[in-house]
């Protein structure tokens, strides 16, 4: 086995950043080819057959597909820095909440983003943010003292959220209403593992103007 | 029954709960199982899923885990001296859960469209069915199983749907098997499994539940294409 660990990845993209980010804090090294996504490439076409999407991971030849797949994939691995507890409950615990991350705290985000802050949607998104919200029980990461698989599933609340409601001129993650994962989005960001692979602001603001910006 | 070590909270028509008595019997574990009232749902499911209030829920030692893919690994890790559902190398098990969650993401929606509605929205459901089918036929192709020789996670998330084909072939006027061979060999070769074959219920049974559902509920009522609200309260994503 050479170890050769390619990323196929689209700029600041959340979702290749969750596996950047596992990448990083398990210390491995590894290339990043950007992908076209208006003109997709073959090499992408043909490790990602089914949704053609990118984050892809390719370890030594073999690809893995969907981001929180690969991370859990990269966990199986390398053994360093788990991104999951060692016993079977905590595990299950951690799989639950980053798949609700995904299924349910994500798109209700999105859904307010998109209607530019309509009251419904940011009261869905609000009852969704609450769980996670008490889910953090007063530790630093939903891992406690370290990262896991939870706080990397929602690396989009961290920051892309905050540009996207800024580009959009909303808020949704309000301090007063949220102050433990307020307080979580800048620990979470100021690790070297997420600052290391986190796109500018700036240039994020101004996709997200362009994505979802009022017409 | 009280003091039981393993309870699974269920709903007897559920292809998601279905996933999770398989994997007890692969393992051969004795349990509790509640049939749930999902219109009346009980203090302890609230109690166990507070988030979703949807079954299935395992609860072993006092100690709840929610969402059927998710408790099928949970039983495979705790039971780990026997009959293995994961493959034990890293980039099988990611193929593995690869597998697992495309069936979690598509095969729902699309069967329900079949299953809910008529006309156009009905057609389009059974192309969308059909083409996520032919998609998972694909990757089992001439394997017995979705990762070659041992039955496992993968099968496991699909197979459940099994037992509402036929209520999907009734209700679209549409064989599975004619577009789909490999898959419905797959199936029944699962089938032969005492674990698949002793959790389905029989399709003809799933297929009265459904005629019952919908005339309970009334045709006049079936849900806006936007919103499965009603249905999903009986049939748990999870």
């Amino acid at each position: 086995m050479t170890n050769e660990v390619t990323l196929h990845s689209f700029l600041g993209s959340p979702f290749s950043c969750r596996v950047k980010i596992a990448l990083n804090l398990k210390g491995i090294k590894y290339e990043v080819i950007e992908e076209n996504l208006s003109e997709k490439g073959p090499e992408l076409l043909k490790y990602n057959p089914v949704y053609k999407k990118i984050p892809v991971l390719v370890h030594d030849g073999n690809p893995v597909s969907e981001s929180l797949v690969i991370v859990e994939y990269v966990n199986d691995a390398w053994g360093q820095v788990p991104l999951l507890p060692q016993d079977a409950y905590g595990k299950a615990q951690v799989r639950f909440w980053a798949k609700f991350v995904d299924d349910k705290c994500i798109p209700a985000l999105l859904k307010v983003v998109r209607s530019h802050g309509e009251e419904q949607a940011v009261a869905e998104a609000h009852e969704q943010l609450q769980f996670l919200e008490n889910e953090l029980k007063g530790n630093k990461f939903f891992g406690g003292d370290n990262i896991n698989l939870v706080d990397i599933a929602a690396s989009y609340i961290s920051f892309w959220l905050g540009a996207a409601e800024e580009a959009v001129g909303i808020k949704v993650l309000n301090k007063d209403k949220f102050p433990k994962l307020t307080e979580w989005c800048d620990n979470y960001i100021n690790c070297q593992a997420v600052k290391d692979c986190l796109p500018t602001r700036d240039a994020t603001i101004g996709i997200y103007k362009m994505r979802f910006g009022k017409t | 029954m009280a003091g039981s070590d393993v309870i699974l909270l269920d709903f007897w028509p559920s292809m998601f709960g279905m996933r999770v008595r398989i994997a007890l019997a692969e393992k051969g574990i004795k349990y509790e199982y509640r049939e749930q009232d999902l219109q009346n749902k009980s203090a302890l499911l609230l109690e166990m899923n507070p988030i979703h209030k949807k079954i299935p829920v395992l609860i072993h030692k006092g100690k709840a885990i929610n969402e059927s893919n998710i408790i099928v690994q949970y039983i495979d890790e705790t039971w780990n001296d026997k009959s293995p559902l994961m493959p034990s190398d890293p980039y099988a098990r990611a193929q593995a859960r690869f597998w697992a969650d495309y069936v979690d993401k598509k095969v729902y929606d699309a069967s329900k469209k079949i299953w809910v509605f008529t006309g156009e929205e009905q057609e389009k459901g059974k192309k969308e069915f059909i083409e996520i089918m032919k998609v998972l036929e694909g990757q089992i192709g001439d394997k017995p199983y979705f990762m070659g020789e041992s039955f496992g996670y993968a099968d496991i998330s699909l197979v459940t749907f099994y037992s509402w084909f036929y209520t999907c072939e009734t209700l679209g006027n549409f064989s599975i098997e004619k577009e789909c061979p490999k898959l419905i060999a797959w199936a029944k070769r699962c089938m032969q499994r005492e674990s698949v074959s002793k959790s389905l219920p029989d399709s003809k049974k799933i297929y009265e539940f459904w005629n019952d559902m919908k005339s309970k509920l009334g045709h006049e009522h079936v849900p806006e294409v936007e919103n499965f609200g009603s249905f999903h309260v009986w049939f748990s994503t999870g």
